[in-house]
């Protein structure tokens, strides 16, 4: 199992809900993430997709090290990471890099592209010696397509899309295997988007690297991404590849979310399969019994409540999906 | 006094009952800032029939929540002005209306959604008490009637237990839920036009879809016009009969929805929907637009798009810009090369 890089055993992260100052009393939690199993293999890109709230983000965080879980286990390059010593676990995050969301506040103001492209550097500092910084840095530069000579500029006379570039030159400095996109173009224009996209399959190439891509938005993760792993509250419920899950969709929040996907066709208006959900997503802080998402769900029966379906392969489909009633249904593609 | 909310309490003058409901002609706006002036519309025009429903389509820093703004009268001012054309409702100008005439027309016959719901809502009020706020202040009703026709409401844009949760606080709503008030406090005195200002860019997929199929319940039932402002080019081609592109502050492009997106006669258009990632369509490769849209403070002369361009030729880089040429009866575009960008048949 060499090519796998990075794998999580049953992930999970409970963020506690506290009552009281002096005499703190826990009394519940929010099951951000609540049980996640997942395997990233070498120079593929997996896609993690679901609504707000869904825990992507926290999953994130705890890839990269910056919230430590509750329970499970993080394995980077087949070492548990959460019984190491700290100078390995160091050198380890060495090898998963994140791209933030916000390109306008993952930067800080006050620093020049050069210090903060050159920052990983001063954690790391074996892996560029001190004199040939400056010149890495504007190789760095080159790479993502900005120009060199910008090496002492400040964020706020850089745009959107190129501040997003300056993001992806700071988690490559360390030459890392895993990169971690977390919402990396949500916040730019369409046109800016394609360009920043278009970037990243171009250093995937070049690199070699592996790519856990989240995002919201189901086009891009669709163009983007190998396998895709759906979320809903705290837990995948369904996980395939690009195909399996954009054509086959077994899982019925699956099969919601790609309808409610607007296609910029204007002749597939009324010709598609539509599903509109009803209601909210629960809170995390007390999920339904049994499956979470029955409350929502219009093929849910009392064994929903009552068990919770495993994500197993169940019918036909080739793919695992957490429903009792995993049915193969195509929502994406008109209907005539 | 009458309590029938259909009932207008407010009469305007002049207005022509067989007219547009809103007709824009060659809007200008800028910016008088520290750093310049920015032209932020620079001759905006377009044509809102009964119950049609208007995309104005756009990127961040385009104009069109501006465009939004000068309509509606909300503009901030200063720094904003506007320094050309006119707003006409059913034949009446806005901006030639004293500021209590235009307040007459703003929510009672021209309504508006913001994007931010949260911020566009008064935190310390329930959402019971603005609501009801509209019928006290334009319709003279007692508090005790307009409570009522603030749960209606609430039920009319499907919250569910309304009578109850007309008495919550905004902060106590979850974001697609904040969205349905602020539709039902737009069509709380049932106006003919809504502007809506990327209604559902801070809302998941699922919740979009809910609200969309909402609004366009709603306007099918009052056959209210809607001009829908935003930057999702698949949610315009789900609802929209025409679209008016905006690039740099002008109109660039504008057709029914099936030419559009059949054969966008405009390169910016063109490079747009060449950019966006479809789900039912693998494996095609982003083309994207090169470059970046101009600062509204040194527009490029000629055709503000020109350097982002791959059919610009000279022509193209020296003023004046390109006016709209007729492409067909019914579309227009501002390219000197719309003939080769469409690529006629």
């Amino acid at each position: 199992m060499s090519d796998v890089v990075l794998e999580t055993r049953d992930l999970v992260k409970h963020f506690p809900l506290t009552r009281g100052i002096v005499f703190k009393k826990q009394y519940g939690a929010v099951r951000a993430v609540d049980g996640v199993n997942l395997q990233l293999r070498r120079g593929e890109t997996l896609g993690i997709v679901g609504e707000s709230g869904c825990g992507k983000s926290t999953l994130a965080r705890m890839l990269v090290g910056l919230e430590k879980p509750t329970s499970g286990d993080l394995f980077v390059q087949g070492k548990n990471m959460s019984n190491v010593g700290a100078e390995e676990r160091r050198r380890g995050r060495r090898n998963i890099q994140l791209v933030m969301q916000d390109p306008y506040t993952s930067l800080n103001p006050r620093m020049t592209v050069g210090d903060i492209i050159g920052e990983p550097f001063e954690v790391h500092p074996d892996v560029v010696p001190k004199g040939k910084r400056r010149a890495k840095v504007q190789e760095l530069l080159d790479l993502v397509g900005l120009n060199p000579d910008h090496i002492n500029r400040y964020p706020h006379q850089f745009s959107g899309g190129q501040r997003q570039r300056i993001g992806i030159a700071r988690a490559l400095a360390l030459n890392p295997e895993i990169i971690l996109c977390d919402e990396p173009v949500s916040a730019l224009d369409v046109s800016i988007q394609a360009q920043v996209i278009n970037l990243l399959e171009k250093l995937q190439a070049e690199l070699g690297l592996s790519y856990i891509f989240i995002a919201h938005d189901l086009s891009v993760v669709r163009h983007i991404a190998d396998r895709v792993a759906v979320m809903y509250l705290g837990k995948i419920i369904e996980i395939g590849t690009e195909d399996e899950i954009y054509d086959k969709p077994t899982h019925p929040y699956t099969q919601a979310l790609l309808s409610a996907v607007p296609v910029p066709d204007p002749k597939l208006r009324g010709h598609r399969d539509q599903i509109v959900l009803t209601g909210d997503v629960p809170s995390p802080a007390n999920p339904p019994s049994g499956c979470r998402f029955r409350t929502r769900c219009w093929k849910a029966q009392d064994i929903c409540a009552e068990q919770e379906p495993q994500l197993v392969t169940r019918d036909k489909s080739g793919h695992p999906s957490a429903c009792h009633f995993a049915e193969v249904r195509d929502v994406v593609h008109a209907t005539e | 006094m009458s309590t029938d909310v259909n009932v207008k309490m407010d009469a305007l003058a002049g207005a022509d009952p067989d007219a547009l409901p809103l007709q824009v002609k060659d809007l200008h706006v800028e910016f008088r800032t520290r750093n310049g002036v920015a032209h932020a519309v620079n001759g905006v025009s377009f044509d809102l029939r009964a119950g049609e429903t208007r995309a104005i389509l756009g990127e961040s820093g385009c104009g069109k929540s501006v465009t939004a703004q000068a309509i509606m009268g909300i503009l901030d001012t200063p720094p904003g002005y506007i320094t050309g054309g006119e707003v006409l409702y059913r034949g009446v100008d806005l901006l030639k209306l004293p500021e209590s005439e235009r307040r007459k027309v703003r929510a009672n016959r021209i309504a508006m959604i913001f994007q931010d719901a949260l911020s566009a809502l008064n935190p310390v009020f329930t959402v019971g008490f603005q609501l009801a706020e509209l019928f006290r202040k334009h319709r003279g009703m007692s508090r005790k009637d307009s409570k009522a026709r603030a749960v209606e409401l609430l039920d009319l844009v499907k919250i569910p237990a309304a009578k109850q949760r007309v008495n919550d606080y905004p902060h106590q709503f979850s974001g697609g839920m904040r969205q349905r008030v602020m539709i039902a406090m737009a069509l709380a005195l049932d106006p003919e036009v809504l502007i809506a200002d990327e209604p559902t860019t801070a809302l998941d997929v699922t919740v979009q879809a809910q609200i969309m199929t909402l609004l366009a319940e709603l306007q099918r039932e009052r056959n209210m016009g809607l001009v829908l402002i935003t930057h999702d080019m698949g949610v315009v081609a789900d609802v929209a009969d025409r679209i008016s592109v905006m690039y740099a502050g002008r109109v660039i492009e504008e057709a029914g929805v099936e030419d559009i997106y059949a054969s966008p006669a405009h390169p910016y258009t063109k490079g747009l929907l060449e950019s966006i990632p479809r789900l039912d369509l693998k494996g095609h490769e982003l083309s994207a637009i090169k470059g970046l849209p101009p600062m509204l403070t040194n527009i490029p002369p000629g055709c503000a798009f020109n350097p982002r361009c791959r059919y610009a030729q000279e022509v193209c880089r020296k003023d004046p810009a390109p006016p709209l040429y007729q492409v067909s009866s019914s579309r227009t575009a501002a390219c000197h090369f719309w003939k080769e960008v469409k690529g006629d048949e």
